[in-house]
């Protein structure tokens, strides 16, 4: 077996993570900045979907530090070992959920994550209206596209991250989509040269 | 002046019908006639096939409406909730025009949460002890004591009346869990990002048909860094309801 297999997700969950009993503060506060950010775009969801993604692409880059120290992970072979390490170590320890792996392309760069849950989305329902553009143009949950982006980046992946089905605008599942761009070099980080 | 022009709810239009009368749509009982009356002929057969229609067959049963809310909630990550927050504030920060009205901004983001948190925890507790706050003391003690714990996973510290003021009053917490992970700038003065959680309270309240602005104030005490204040005070009119009620 890989090596992922040495930093059990579940172990960690039970033992290392500081948690909040209710995952429902969590699930509100989300529900309450998409629908502020919706009334501050005025109902432009794509402008709402970037916003998302920028705040999450800033979680993401500190999200992994957090990460790193958490698990002492080492770095990853393959992309096939990363994608594992997201799914059952990443999502568990942060949202104690653990999604499918599935879809891999036949160059081995792209696949998909299928959320079963997604405590983002508990309790949500996107309104009807006439023209259900709402549910043509928004991505809930892009916050999370964002977080993978900026965390992944962190460690010297470029990729890119986006939703393709989303349960609340009735799809039958919740699949992400991840696409190895490059391996970004070693940089010293802007501003401290 | 005659009786006629008072009109009684059902008993007095009930009174005023005669075995000869049918109703217009063609539905409808008749106490005279008996159960004759909403007998089925084939001109209301006719009627009820031909009727238009709003389906409310429900298309799936998988919907939120139909999940069961006394489920154990699962547990989330601290860090996942203090990231979130974190970025919360930054946004909020951008776009903001000043401590005022960043911690406005937090206010409302609060307000919502709370008008749903009410609702949620009082239709869970309502199965166990099917009662309602109706004074000012009870749901005090019900924001301070059942709802916090349902949120933050535990009671606040302490709950005071103000000796000044008679609508004032004060809920505390040593540790709140929002702004664990944040420490405010100096030159952010006295900037409170625990105005989100004044802002569920408020929320809850308002819902609660308990009137009040709420604020947050960060009072550190010996040890106790990030103590803070939730300064609750009611709306006037509420004193005039509890005095007619209850004296």
């Amino acid at each position: 077996m890989s090596k992922t297999t040495r930093y059990s997700g579940d172990e960690m969950w039970k033992n290392n993570v500081e948690k909040i009993q209710n995952s429902e503060l969590f699930t509100l506060t989300y529900g309450s900045v998409v629908s502020q950010l919706c009334r501050d775009f005025n109902n432009n969801y794509q402008e709402v979907n970037q916003q998302l993604d920028r705040m999450g692409y800033n979680i993401g880059m500190r999200l992994i530090e957090e990460f790193l120290a958490k698990t002492g992970a080492q770095r990853c072979q393959t992309f096939k070992e990363t994608a594992e390490m997201i799914s059952k170590v990443g999502f568990k320890i942060f949202l104690n959920i653990q999604p499918t792996v599935t879809n891999w392309t036949q160059d081995g760069k792209t696949f998909s994550l299928v959320l079963n849950e997604n405590p983002l989305a508990d309790f949500v329902e996107l309104p009807m209206g006439p023209d259900n553009r709402i549910c043509r143009d928004l991505w809930y949950s892009q916050v999370l596209c964002g977080v993978l982006r900026g965390a992944l980046q962190m460690v010297q992946l470029d990729v890119d991250v986006w939703f393709v089905k989303d349960v609340l605008r009735g799809d039958d599942q919740t699949e992400l989509r991840l696409r190895l761009n490059k391996f970004l070099k070693d940089e010293v980080p802007a501003g401290e040269d | 002046m005659s009786n006629d022009n008072i009109i009684y709810p059902s008993v007095h239009s009930f009174s005023n019908l005669s075995l000869s009368d049918s109703s217009r749509t063609g539905f409808g009982y008749n106490p005279y006639k008996g159960p004759s009356s909403n007998a089925i002929t084939p001109e209301t057969s006719n009627i009820l096939i031909n009727k238009k229609t709003v389906s409310l067959t429900p298309t799936s049963f998988d919907s939120i409406y139909d999940r069961n809310i006394l489920k154990k909630v699962p547990e989330i990550s601290l860090s996942s909730f203090s990231f979130l927050f974190c970025e919360i504030v930054n946004w909020t920060r951008n776009n903001s025009k000043g401590i005022q009205d960043l911690e406005q901004r937090l206010n409302t983001l609060g307000y919502q949460i709370g008008q749903r948190f009410l609702e949620l925890v009082k239709t869970r507790e309502r199965i166990k002890y099917s009662k309602r706050e109706i004074k000012i003391l009870e749901i005090l003690q019900f924001i301070h004591g059942a709802f916090w714990k349902s949120i933050f996973g535990k009671t606040a510290n302490e709950l005071e009346k103000s000796q000044d003021i008679e609508n004032e009053y004060m809920i505390i917490d040593d540790i709140p869990l929002v702004s664990k992970f944040i420490s405010v700038p100096k030159d952010y003065g006295n900037l409170s990002c625990s105005a989100f959680t004044a802002g569920i309270i408020e929320g809850a309240l308002d819902s609660a048909c308990f009137p009040a602005t709420v604020t947050a104030h960060s009072v550190p005490k010996e040890g106790l860094p990030l103590r803070t204040v939730f300064l609750i005070k009611f709306d006037e009119s509420l004193y005039t309801r509890e005095n007619l009620r209850f004296n």
